[in-house]
């Protein structure tokens, strides 16, 4: 009963978000307006001015917002289930790093652009993803290990992109720089096309993973007993939620914090009802979502990139969990 | 037996030093131009203003050696010292928001005020490492039980995480200053002069007595919070003393190079599979063997892409992380 009512009030609370992410702008469309602009594809109607701003500009934007929140949240409580560990999501173990290495590196020494540069990213964070598997697997695969591994690949494709950027002209590392901060500036149709195309493939499959995760819960030892079907489902699940990180982060760069609060917030909403996945989903949109919106218009004239938020945000969220687990008397 | 013992790791520490003198000597020899030891030697002794080799030795080698000398030893020691008071293995300048919050303090320098020289980055750097680990110290104080190590690390990457939001919308905002700090912000020894050195010397004096003054105090903490109120010390002014020494130390050095990350965290894990636990050996252990690996690494940097130079910053990240990555796969993980 709990869960479906936090279901139901984030579900709500990300439909009102997405109204006004078509309403506000420089250019002041009305709510009649948008609607049949919306409908325009059907009905026919056509005002091409108004169809410009909410068909190509708005509904693209926020509905990358919303996938792309998704797919981070998706991917970052399925890392910090299987790791039980709540450090252990993408954007801190390094996966995320390693598509903005890959970015960079597409950017600066190969000159490319777009959508090209989306692919780059997807390769560097399945790279990435695989070297740390392998650097952390001893007989088995250890959170803490993973943790501490990735840290420190993180550190060496970062010391890589300072590198890069030493040896650029200013004009592409500025371009870099915007990539790297994670934006929806410059979100394309394309872009939504091929997230929603991965997510139509990979978020059906997780959930037949899902069934699996019941027994990885119950600790390592209890797993292994249920043998290879278990670590069948941990495989699986490791990889669909790479394959989402590395999607979401080629189309909208490596936006900060995403996945790491999603999960913890959609748990503590729950309180213990339940794993929330779907939960921590919403919670991923609707944090993307709102975060653009302050990023688009908290400041006249600039448009600040969505990570600068989402990355200020996510470090006072942690900064909360650390006095709340101070008063509680235990950390994480 | 603890005689001998005593003794052989004395010996290491002599070994040490003469590791660090011939890795100076290297250091001003190697470079775009290669300089033969005896003209190198002649320099230092006999100084001719009109002979080219001698002014490159004066003019670019030396404060560079020995601007990799001093932040060499601050960082090992910075390390060491941050690890046995959080108890925490990962501690390092870098993971406790120390260097992101003298970049921001550069970043808004530069921005701002319009810096541009690196004497003036000194100041910046410093103020704004020592703010940083005040508010990571003071977030972390917070609740029940205090500055645990989980929670200064955590408080570490959450202020890390704010500083960084702002230095990119600063950046973003601003080409000029973007294109004045990407050198700076890499970690480099290059372009150094003997300014800069006179300026954080003071500061790096003062840390190093602080720092190897509290061994005996870090021996304490790494008993555990317990033993060590237990057997009569002050943990939270222990902690404290040892939290100044690091800020100080790293915050001098982050200002005289930049942040280079990775010197501090990897060095104090090799002095202490040479010396075992005690930080009356870890510290002077971690001293020397700092500036040996960042003059090493500095020298590779000089020669490894010619005509240019790769940073010491980038080549520290390359030699220290796999060296960590290979740390924390052989050990335990209940010893880390």
């Amino acid at each position: 009963m709990h869960r479906r009512r936090v279901a139901a009030g984030l579900a709500g609370a990300l439909l009102a978000s997405f109204a006004l992410a078509l309403y506000f702008g420089d250019y002041p469309v009305g709510l009649p307006e948008i609607v049949r602009s919306l409908l325009s594809p059907i009905t026919g109607h056509a005002d091409k001015g108004v169809d410009f701003i909410v068909l190509q500009v708005r509904l693209p934007r926020a509905i990358l917002a919303v996938l792309s929140g998704a797919a981070f949240a998706l991917s970052g409580i399925t890392f910090q289930t299987l790791l039980r560990n709540p450090l252990a999501s993408p954007d801190i173990i390094g996966i995320a790093h390693g598509a903005s290495a890959a970015a960079v590196f597409c950017i600066i020494v190969l000159g490319w652009s777009g959508l090209a540069v989306s692919f780059g990213a997807f390769a560097g964070a399945l790279l990435t993803a695989l070297a740390i598997y392998l650097l952390a697997w001893r007989g088995g695969i250890n959170a803490f290990r993973v943790v501490l591994i990735g840290i420190g690949v993180a550190a060496m494709l970062v010391a890589a992109i300072s590198y890069l950027f030493t040896r650029a002209r200013l004009n592409e590392v500025q371009q870099a720089m915007a990539w790297l901060v994670g934006s929806l500036n410059a979100s394309r149709p394309g872009d939504v096309l091929v997230l929603g195309a991965a997510m139509l493939v990979l978020v059906p499959l997780m959930a037949t993973f899902i069934r699996g995760l019941d027994a990885i819960e119950l600790g390592d030892d209890t797993a292994r007993a249920l043998g290879a079907r278990v670590e069948l489902a941990r495989l699986g699940l490791m990889l669909v939620a790479v394959g989402l990180a590395a999607f979401a982060t080629a189309a909208v760069g490596p936006v900060g914090f995403v996945a790491f609060v999603s999960g913890p917030l959609a748990r503590n909403l729950l309180r213990g009802a339940g794993r929330g996945f779907l939960h921590a989903a919403l919670v991923g949109s609707l944090v993307m979502l709102v975060s653009d919106l302050v990023a688009q218009h908290s400041l006249p004239s600039v448009q600040l990139p969505v990570g600068v938020v989402t990355g200020a945000c996510g470090a006072l969220f942690l900064l909360w969990l650390l006095v709340a687990s101070g008063r509680s008397g235990r950390v994480n | 037996m603890r005689a001998r013992r005593a003794a052989r790791l004395a010996l290491g520490l002599l070994a040490l030093c003469g590791a660090l003198v011939a890795i100076v000597v290297l250091s001003l020899a190697t470079g775009a131009r290669a300089i033969p030891i005896e003209a190198v030697w002649a320099a230092l002794t006999a100084f001719d203003p009109t002979s080219s080799e001698h002014r490159i030795i004066w003019d670019l080698r030396l404060p560079r050696t020995v601007t990799g000398v001093m932040v060499g030893a601050a960082l090992g020691l910075a390390g060491a010292v941050l690890q046995g008071a959080t108890r925490n293995p990962l501690a390092d300048p870098s993971i406790l928001g120390i260097h992101a919050g003298a970049s921001l303090a550069v970043v808004l320098g530069v921005a701002l005020l319009g810096m541009t020289q690196l004497t003036s980055y000194v100041w910046l750097a410093f103020t704004g490492a020592g703010a940083a680990m005040l508010v990571v110290y003071s977030v972390a104080s917070l609740g029940r039980d205090g500055a645990t190590p989980v929670k200064l690390a955590l408080a570490g990457a959450a202020i890390t995480a704010v500083l960084h939001a702002i230095i990119n919308a600063m950046l973003l905002t601003s080409p000029r200053t973007l294109d004045e700090v990407r050198f700076w912000q890499v970690g480099s020894l290059s372009g150094r002069t003997l300014d800069i050195v006179i300026q954080v010397a003071p500061f790096l004096a003062l840390g190093t007595v602080l720092a190897l003054g509290s061994a005996r105090l870090l021996d304490g903490l790494s008993l555990g919070d317990d033993v060590a109120r237990s057997l009569g010390q002050r943990i939270g002014l222990s902690r404290g003393l040892a939290a100044l020494a690091a800020v100080i130390l790293a915050g001098a050095s982050t200002a005289a190079a930049g942040p280079i990350a990775f010197v501090g965290l990897t060095v104090p894990h090799v002095a202490r599979a040479i010396t075992g636990p005690g930080y009356r050996w870890i510290l002077p252990y971690s001293m020397l063997l700092a500036p040996i690996l960042l003059l090493g690494a500095d020298i590779v940097g000089r020669i490894i892409a010619p005509p240019g130079e790769v940073q010491v910053g980038i080549v520290t990240a390359f030699l220290g992380a796999p060296f960590f990555i290979a740390l924390v796969r052989r050990r335990k993980l209940a010893a880390l």
